[in-house]
């Protein structure tokens, strides 16, 4: 195709991503190395329906007329991404210095915002996406070999996770999980704990994140696995029935081969999506046992007072993260788009 | 495939069908658990004396006079109109949709077609894109549509959407036009076709079920979206998730949860039937589609 | 119920009407951002009365407010004439320059409005306040009686209570209180660490000065609230919290004013918790004198950037919105008004013991929204036993002390 047949065609959607991506981007970038010109404070006297009392305010005009003097605030450099609040290289420093074997550096490490923020991030990627890709596909499976007629209504149930807004189904979830909720009351019963609470400890609350982040998204995999089955080949699957190859055995050696590129788009999309998690934090309350990247961006912009260059680091480095998690990814799609 | 389902084993159909039931009642559970209550009130629905109150609704019975009600309905839909958030949704959704598919099927087009390696850092670019948290993106918009009186119009929220859909949805036709056969258009600007009318003329009829599937991938954006509609729309054109945000409110008024709860299964009834119709379509779609990643 | 409701929404629509002609005002754009409470709600409605074909009023009251309130007075003209905020929150506004002083609009209309109402900073009337809120005790009477003591008028005392409470066997986890890890969990330190008597900052700075005897103090006394609360207590702000009072699982607590009246209301609970909740004045806690609540209130602000037309407008409607005219059944019951003419139900008695307490106002300082944030995120490791409070105090330090100097209040 011609560079300028191209550049057509793909001018609608380049411009919109221009516009509405790409300059917020850039924008971020720039705030990421500034922080707020200093504030001039002076002391007034405040009154109120409760009484006055002599506090700090910030000098309108002095601080005005520093603003005026450089718009985007003080050059800071790197200066924010290295801070307690994100990457926190002095304390991580000390941390080492100090901690006396690599548990308790662990601990120590675990007490700053970013960190904590990214070990449950991590483990949030790691676990809940492979296991959206497994469960997706068993259930895609299962889907397949249903008789026809049921399949409709099997395929509309499956994707409900996927359909309910979030709002409204962490909701119901997050009340069903509570030790007087019917699924925490099955727990306790289960467990023969009556003192069980999913809510209050740590560990069962990250379970209870992830069991919500494969349900949300296995309906996404399975859906797109569904499909894909659909196209096996059935003279490759006769003939390997004919060669003596198990059930087990096409699976493994016919199905899975075809389903390998379905598996990439799912991986990147799913990575991407993972490492972003959000929505259940804040719907589940969960601040107080785990955190992630994309949190810490709302709680900095949430504030009374927003943070606005704190969220603009954070949101650099959730970037440059996604970026190293997809490397693998895109190594592999790279060598395909040569080879072709 | 029916010659393989008479030679499964006993077993392996009870593990089958197992596996159908538990994933049916993970998936389903929750909104059947959700379709019975949002007949009671509150008090039971989320009782936290006793589940077995959501079941059984005594307080229901004593506030209502009877075991079922229709209050968070008679609520929702006409109380707080939220009639009027569900056409704010339709017009959102019907203009993301068609606006990302022609973006997206001329720009997938273009890219499954060009063979330089600007293409793939293009798609690359566009993934890093994706990766973009949406709330910086959306806190990044507020100033500048504030500004430029852009602020709160159905129009402005369409149009970000779009943009935010772009990434995905290009990626997703791209590998769909990827396995329509390059000779289709290529014949056809061999008989004289320049690269667009070959596209108008060849393509655009058989893509239907790759740009169908997209489209409802992107649709479920454009109606499940909170992050920015919450953000950039003003009351008066709220579309129906941030209305329903609104009924759960940070502290919430007796009885609005139940008008959220009530929303939420009122707007599931028209998703069934469109999956059930679609259904065939998201199937063909992939199929053609994604499966050469 | 449904029935009453309506035919006071007709009656309210009709009284408004009754009031548009004394609206006085020309011509102009009034366009109204807040909060969704219910109280807010009343208030807008009633500004909208002011509206006709040559006035506008429009008006987005929702959760996120304070996410778009300063963006959208930032614009010229801004595209919000008033920001309905409280005094957590008027700060970034004014931080920011987008509100107007009020003083010349005062002198031209509203010379009817209440002295005390007017907020003023250094000597500019900022902002009207309409409505009062805090924290208060509140408990079960039928509970309190049946271990035969009086309302705890300490924390002290309340703990004491909750032991009597656990020990005989009534409930098992008698405390209840919004200690949602977040705001929430935050104001509840910020309550009483001004309980101990505990100063947030080096006199006349920006410096925090938390962690120190009376800041251990105040997470001691909240951590032994926690062991009488229900284990759940990090993910519970105020509607879980009263959901468990409704479902009779909780008989003392530190709650929001405005969150009683639907405790005490017949729906949602049965007739033995609703009919016995009562409310009481703050507490105080290790021999202080000062209650460990702070005092609230909303207000209304004016925009900036627009033009005087409809500076004009807009503080007119906001008046008509704040006046006597709102108040009726319905509405007296939304809030602790401060409007002329609002008779405190039985429901209100807490919050004007608060005022008549003396409780401090809540800290109406530029920096203060930064250790609010800073509370909340750091303050949950310590509940849950996870570091000294020692080390939850020099977190919650280190964490304002990067974010301030990111804004610029520290060097």
């Amino acid at each position: 195709m011609k560079h300028k047949t191209f550049f057509w065609f793909v001018l609608p959607s380049s411009l919109a991503m221009l516009l509405f991506i790409f300059v917020p981007i850039v924008s971020v970038l720039v705030q990421s190395v500034y922080v707020d010109h200093a504030q001039v404070i002076k002391e007034v006297e405040n009154c109120g329906p409760f009484g006055c009392t002599t506090t700090t305010a910030v000098d309108q005009e002095a601080t005005q007329a520093l603003q005026q003097a450089s718009p985007l605030g003080r050059f800071a450099g790197l200066d924010t991404y290295l801070d307690r609040s994100h990457l926190a290289i002095d304390e991580v420093a000390a941390a080492w210095n100090r901690s006396t074997g690599i548990g308790d550096f662990f601990d120590k490490l675990v007490n700053l915002p970013f960190y904590k923020a990214m070990s449950f991030t991590l483990a949030y990627t790691f676990i809940v996406t492979p296991l959206v890709i497994i469960v997706g596909f068993i259930i895609a499976v299962a889907v397949n070999s249903a008789t026809r007629k049921i399949r409709g209504p099997l395929i509309f149930f499956s994707l409900l996770p996927m359909m309910v807004t979030p709002l409204v189904g962490s909701l119901i979830i997050f009340w069903m999980v509570d030790a007087r909720g019917v699924v925490g009351a099955a727990l306790q019963y289960l467990a023969g704990d009556p003192d069980l609470s999913v809510k209050a400890s740590t560990p069962l609350t990250w379970v209870m994140l992830m069991v919500y982040g494969v349900w949300h998204s296995a309906p996404f995999a399975f859906i797109v696995y569904y499909a894909g089955l659909q196209t096996v080949n059935n003279d490759t699957l006769e003939s390997a029935m004919i060669d003596g190859a198990s059930r087990w055995e096409q699976i493994r050696y016919v199905v899975i081969p075809h389903l390998l590129p379905l598996t990439t788009f799912i991986a990147l999309m799913q990575l991407m999506d993972n490492f972003r998690v959000f929505e259940p934090i804040v719907s589940f309350s969960a601040s107080a046992h785990a955190t992630s990247l994309s949190w810490a961006i709302y709680n900095d912009l949430g504030g009374e007072t927003r943070q606005l260059s704190s969220a603009a680091a954070t949101s650099v480095l959730t970037i440059l993260g996604i970026a190293i998690l997809l490397t693998p990814v895109l190594i592999r799609t790279w060598r395909d788009f040569s080879r072709k | 495939m029916t010659a393989q389902t008479q030679r499964r084993s006993a077993a392996l159909n009870v593990l089958l069908i197992s596996v159908l039931v538990v994933w049916m009642a993970m998936a389903a559970f929750p909104f059947l658990w959700t379709l019975w209550g949002s007949f009671k009130v509150e008090g039971d629905f989320f009782s936290k004396a006793d589940w077995f109150n959501a079941l059984k609704g005594p307080l229901t019975l004593e506030e209502t006079g009877s075991v079922f009600t229709g209050a968070g309905y008679h609520g929702a839909w006409i109380k707080e109109a939220f009639g009027l958030a569900a056409i704010n949704t339709v017009i959102v959704c019907i203009f993301v949709v068609t606006i990302s598919l022609t973006f997206g099927t001329l720009g997938g087009y273009a890219l499954s077609r060009s063979t330089y390696r600007y293409t793939f850092w293009f798609l690359i670019i566009a993934l890093i894109f994706r990766a973009m948290p949406p709330i910086t993106l959306v806190s990044g918009y507020l100033p500048v549509f504030f500004k430029w009186n852009m602020w709160g119009n159905l129009s402005t929220a369409i149009v970000v959407l779009v943009a935010i859909n772009q990434p995905f949805t290009l990626w997703m036709l791209h590998s769909f036009f990827k396995n329509i056969p390059k000779d289709l258009d290529e014949s056809a600007m061999v008989d004289g076709c320049n690269r667009f009318q070959a596209f108008r003329h060849v393509i655009v009829p058989v893509m239907w079920p790759g740009v169908i599937t997209t489209g409802l991938f992107s649709f479920l954006l454009a109606y499940n979206d909170f992050a920015v509609t919450a953000m950039i729309l003003s009351q008066e054109n709220q579309t129906m998730v941030p209305k329903i945000a609104s009924f759960l409110g940070t502290t919430q008024t007796k009885g609005n949860v139940m008008f959220a709860v009530a929303a939420v299964v009122s707007v599931t009834a028209p998703l069934f039937v469109m999956i059930m119709f679609f259904q065939r379509q998201i199937v063909s779609g992939l199929t053609a589609g994604a499966v050469k990643g | 119920m449904l029935l009453r409701k309506l035919i006071i929404a007709t009656s309210l629509a009709l009284s408004a009407n009754a009031a548009h002609a004394g609206c006085g005002v020309a011509e102009g754009r009034v366009n109204i951002v807040g909060n969704e409470f219910p109280a807010i709600h009343t208030v807008v409605k009633a500004a909208q009365t002011c509206a006709d074909e040559n006035v506008s009023v429009t008006a987005n009251l929702t959760a996120d407010h304070q996410k778009i309130n300063l963006a959208g007075l930032q614009g010229n003209p801004a595209e919000y004439t008033s920001a309905i905020i409280a005094n957590s929150s008027i700060v970034a506004l004014i931080n920011a320059d987008v509100i107007r002083p009020l003083d010349d609009l005062i002198e031209k209309y509203g010379q009817d409005i209440p002295k005390s109402n007017l907020i003023t900073v250094d000597g500019k009337v900022m902002a009207v306040a309409f409505m009062a809120n805090a924290q208060h005790l509140v408990y079960r009477k039928d509970v309190l009686e049946e271990i035969g003591v009086e309302p705890p008028r300490t924390y002290e005392e309340l703990l004491e209570a909750a032991r009597m409470i656990r020990e005989k066997g009534i409930m098992d986890n008698p405390v209840g209180g919004a200690y949602q890890s977040g705001w929430n969990l935050a104001t509840e330190f910020v309550n009483m660490y001004i309980g101990t008597g505990g100063e947030f900052y080096k006199p006349g700075t920006a410096e925090v000065s938390i962690n120190n005897d009376k800041g251990i103090a105040a997470l001691e006394m909240m951590k032994s609230l926690t062991e009488y609360m229900n284990p759940d207590f990090l993910t519970h702000d105020s509607n879980a919290t009263n959901a468990e009072v409704e479902a009779g699982n909780v008989a003392l607590m530190n709650m929001w004013g405005s969150r009683v009246g639907v405790l005490m209301d017949d729906e949602g609970a049965e007739e033995v918790v609703y009919s016995n909740v009562a409310v009481d004045g703050p507490l105080t806690v290790a021999g202080g004198t000062v209650p460990a609540t702070t005092l609230w209130w909303d207000g209304w602000t004016v925009a900036k950037n627009i033009s005087d037309e409809d500076a004009e407008a807009t503080f007119v409607a906001m008046m008509a919105g704040t006046s006597p005219d709102i108040l009726n059944d319905e509405t007296m019951a939304q809030a602790v008004w401060m409007i002329d003419g609002y008779e405190p139900a039985p429901v209100n008695k807490g919050v004007f013991a608060a005022i008549q307490a003396q409780s401090r106002p809540y800290p109406m300082l530029p920096y203060m929204g930064l250790l609010h944030t800073a509370l909340g995120d750091n303050l949950s490791d310590y509940l849950q036993g996870k570091e000294s409070a020692e080390e939850a105090l020099a977190d919650i330090e280190a964490t304002y002390t990067t974010s301030a100097r990111e804004k610029g209040f520290l060097n």
